[in-house]
């Protein structure tokens, strides 16, 4: 190995570069959660002592999170959001998975590239184009037709295309690396004890991604809910808590509660995180 | 009869393959091409021609600031290259089998904390009123606050933070994947750590280096929170200009423009990237 052969110093130097990094790290996501706690109108030093007004306070100028009524929309259009992108991502992953495993069309190659490349396009051009497209055909509507398609303006719907876009090739690639390693003869087997396709894709070929799916459905939750860049282009009124928080910070400026949301989102996201990493090395580690 | 169900489940899994693909990527950025090459000639009416892009041109405040994102992001990429390297190498190939899961995961968790409440981190720790300016001025090394936010450095501090996860990752699982008895025939083979890096470790990360390359590139450039929130009003990012565009300026024929040329621009860049390394796009980012 590299450090093996040199010596010690060499080594403690490395292992010291290792720990300044991690805590380069953590450093903003600490001040970002620590400051939640303190008993002040600004998020910084010094330290005037531990409160909890910044979560539960229901009284201005401490409001609390959870007496906020703008970040608890956010939050709520947020998890509305992030529900329908985790769902759609995944169903379309997995078809895509099989697709792209089991399936024997020309230019496969091509296809596959295609389904990668939305994960190289810079998100605000994804959001803008979708914006636009969307523009386009509802002003074509209306003036053809007289019909106005008011799901095609910024808004909910748009939001939930516009991050599923790139979250489906996410959900893609988890699940496809997945059924890339299903042992097939598990399946013949099902088929020469007399299983009809639906059943052993119920009972055996399904079971078998599930772990996948459900990393890759947290996965998509996690990005959708944290994304920004795509979804600033397509937001209606309904402004998902990202949106909502940057609003706070650029205009109003920041008072302690962002950081009280902070504190909340890093503490739900790490659990799930967690449980994700957890489903995937359950059934995987053998 | 068993080739129709054949075909017929070929079609059924395309078409969601095809849906997303052609409604959300492919026809979206027809559709933006289509409305970059309209000109404004008078209010509402347009004409067929290439006046937004040569507006591009003709203002250098425009194309100065495309050539500082291209410029910070290729530092910013080479910054977490550097960066990320010795971490990648450390989690994949010096620590223990326990310690390595993690540190791998402690390398993920800013991963799953929104691009926003990073910055807003930074923001706390950096500007005037801020953690460290406060700390130097308790400890006396600084007579006054000082203001650290608002100038490239900060931006870079806060991009290199941003992405360099995406570096790492891929990293770490090439790496991982390759063989140590590798590195030691180069070191009986006379190599010292310099020679065995160059000639064996590097080469045989390159997927792995293009892949963290590729990412990290394509982020930066499209990023719009760190550089707005760290940068301050003189940031210039690119995306700024056409978040301007489209929603200041309501001119949306100029917006599609300047984001068909952003597009193109880490397009362009990518592609370079992958012809001098001699890589794929299948066989690096896909893999990762």
């Amino acid at each position: 190995m590299l450090a093996q052969n040199k010596t010690t110093p060499f080594l403690l130097g490395y292992r010291l570069y290792v720990v300044t990094f991690f805590i380069f790290l953590a450093a903003p996501l600490i001040s970002a959660g620590a400051f939640a706690f303190n008993d002040s109108l600004f998020p910084a030093l010094p330290w005037q002592g531990f409160t909890l007004d910044w979560f539960f306070g229901d009284t201005e100028p401490k409001l609390g999170m959870f007496h906020d009524r703008r970040l608890l929309q956010g939050l709520y259009y947020s998890f509305v959001i992030a529900i329908f992108v985790a769902a759609l991502s995944v169903f379309v992953g997995t078809t895509n998975a099989f697709l792209f495993v089991r399936g024997d069309f020309p230019a496969k190659n091509f296809f596959y590239i295609m389904m990668v490349v939305p994960l190289v396009i810079p998100g605000v051009i994804l959001g803008i184009s979708i914006l636009v497209l969307a523009s386009d055909t509802a002003n074509m509507m209306e003036r053809r037709f007289a019909i106005e398609l008011e799901f095609l303006r910024p808004g909910i719907l748009l939001v939930v295309l516009g991050q599923f876009s790139f979250i489906a090739t996410i959900t893609s690639l988890v699940i496809t690396a997945r059924l890339k390693k299903f042992d097939e003869t598990m399946e013949e087997a099902a088929y020469n004890l007399g299983a009809s396709r639906a059943r052993v894709l119920r009972t055996i070929t399904l079971p078998f991604l599930r772990p996948a799916m459900i990393a890759a459905g947290i996965v998509a939750f996690l990005v959708s809910f944290e994304n920004f860049n795509t979804t600033l282009f397509l937001v209606g009124s309904e402004a998902p808590l990202t949106i909502t928080m940057y609003d706070r910070m650029a205009k109003v400026g920041s008072t302690p509660v962002l950081n009280a949301v902070s504190f909340f989102l890093m503490v739900g996201s790490g659990l799930l995180a967690l449980m994700s990493v957890l489903i995937q090395r359950d059934k995987t580690a053998r | 009869m068993q080739k129709d169900i054949k075909r017929l489940s070929l079609i059924l899994l395309f078409a969601p393959f095809t849906l997303w693909i052609l409604l959300l990527v492919v026809l979206p950025h027809i559709g933006m091409v289509i409305l970059s090459l309209r000109e404004k000639v008078a209010p509402r009416v347009y004409e067929f021609g290439f006046g937004n892009y040569l507006e591009f041109l003709h203002e250098p405040i425009y194309w100065n600031t495309l050539i500082r994102t291209g410029s910070m992001s290729l530092l910013v990429t080479a910054l977490a290259l550097i960066i990320g390297f010795p971490i990648a190498y450390y989690i994949a190939k010096i620590a223990g089998p326990r310690a390595r899961g993690g540190l791998f995961l402690l390398c993920l968790i800013p991963l799953w904390v929104s691009d926003l409440i990073r910055s807003f981190g930074w923001i706390l720790l950096l500007r005037e009123t801020g953690v460290i300016s406060s700390f130097l001025v308790w400890t006396g090394l600084i007579g006054t606050p000082v203001e650290f936010l608002y100038n490239d450095a900060a931006v870079i501090v806060g991009l290199v933070y941003t992405v360099i996860l995406f570096m790492i990752v891929p990293l770490v699982s090439t790496l991982d994947g390759m063989d140590n008895s590798m590195i030691e025939a180069g070191y009986n083979l006379g190599g010292n750590g310099f020679t065995v890096l160059r000639r064996i470790i590097i080469p045989y990360a390159m997927p792995g280096i293009v892949a963290g390359c590729i990412v990290t590139f394509m982020l930066t450039a499209g990023s719009y929170l760190t550089p707005i929130l760290l940068g301050g009003k003189n940031s210039s990012w690119f995306t700024e200009q056409i978040y301007n565009q489209f929603i200041t300026r309501f001119n949306w024929e100029g917006g599609a423009a300047f984001g068909m040329l952003l597009l193109l621009f880490t397009s362009l860049v990518i592609w370079l990237g992958l012809k001098l390394s001699g890589q794929t796009l299948a066989n690096t980012v896909a893999k990762s």
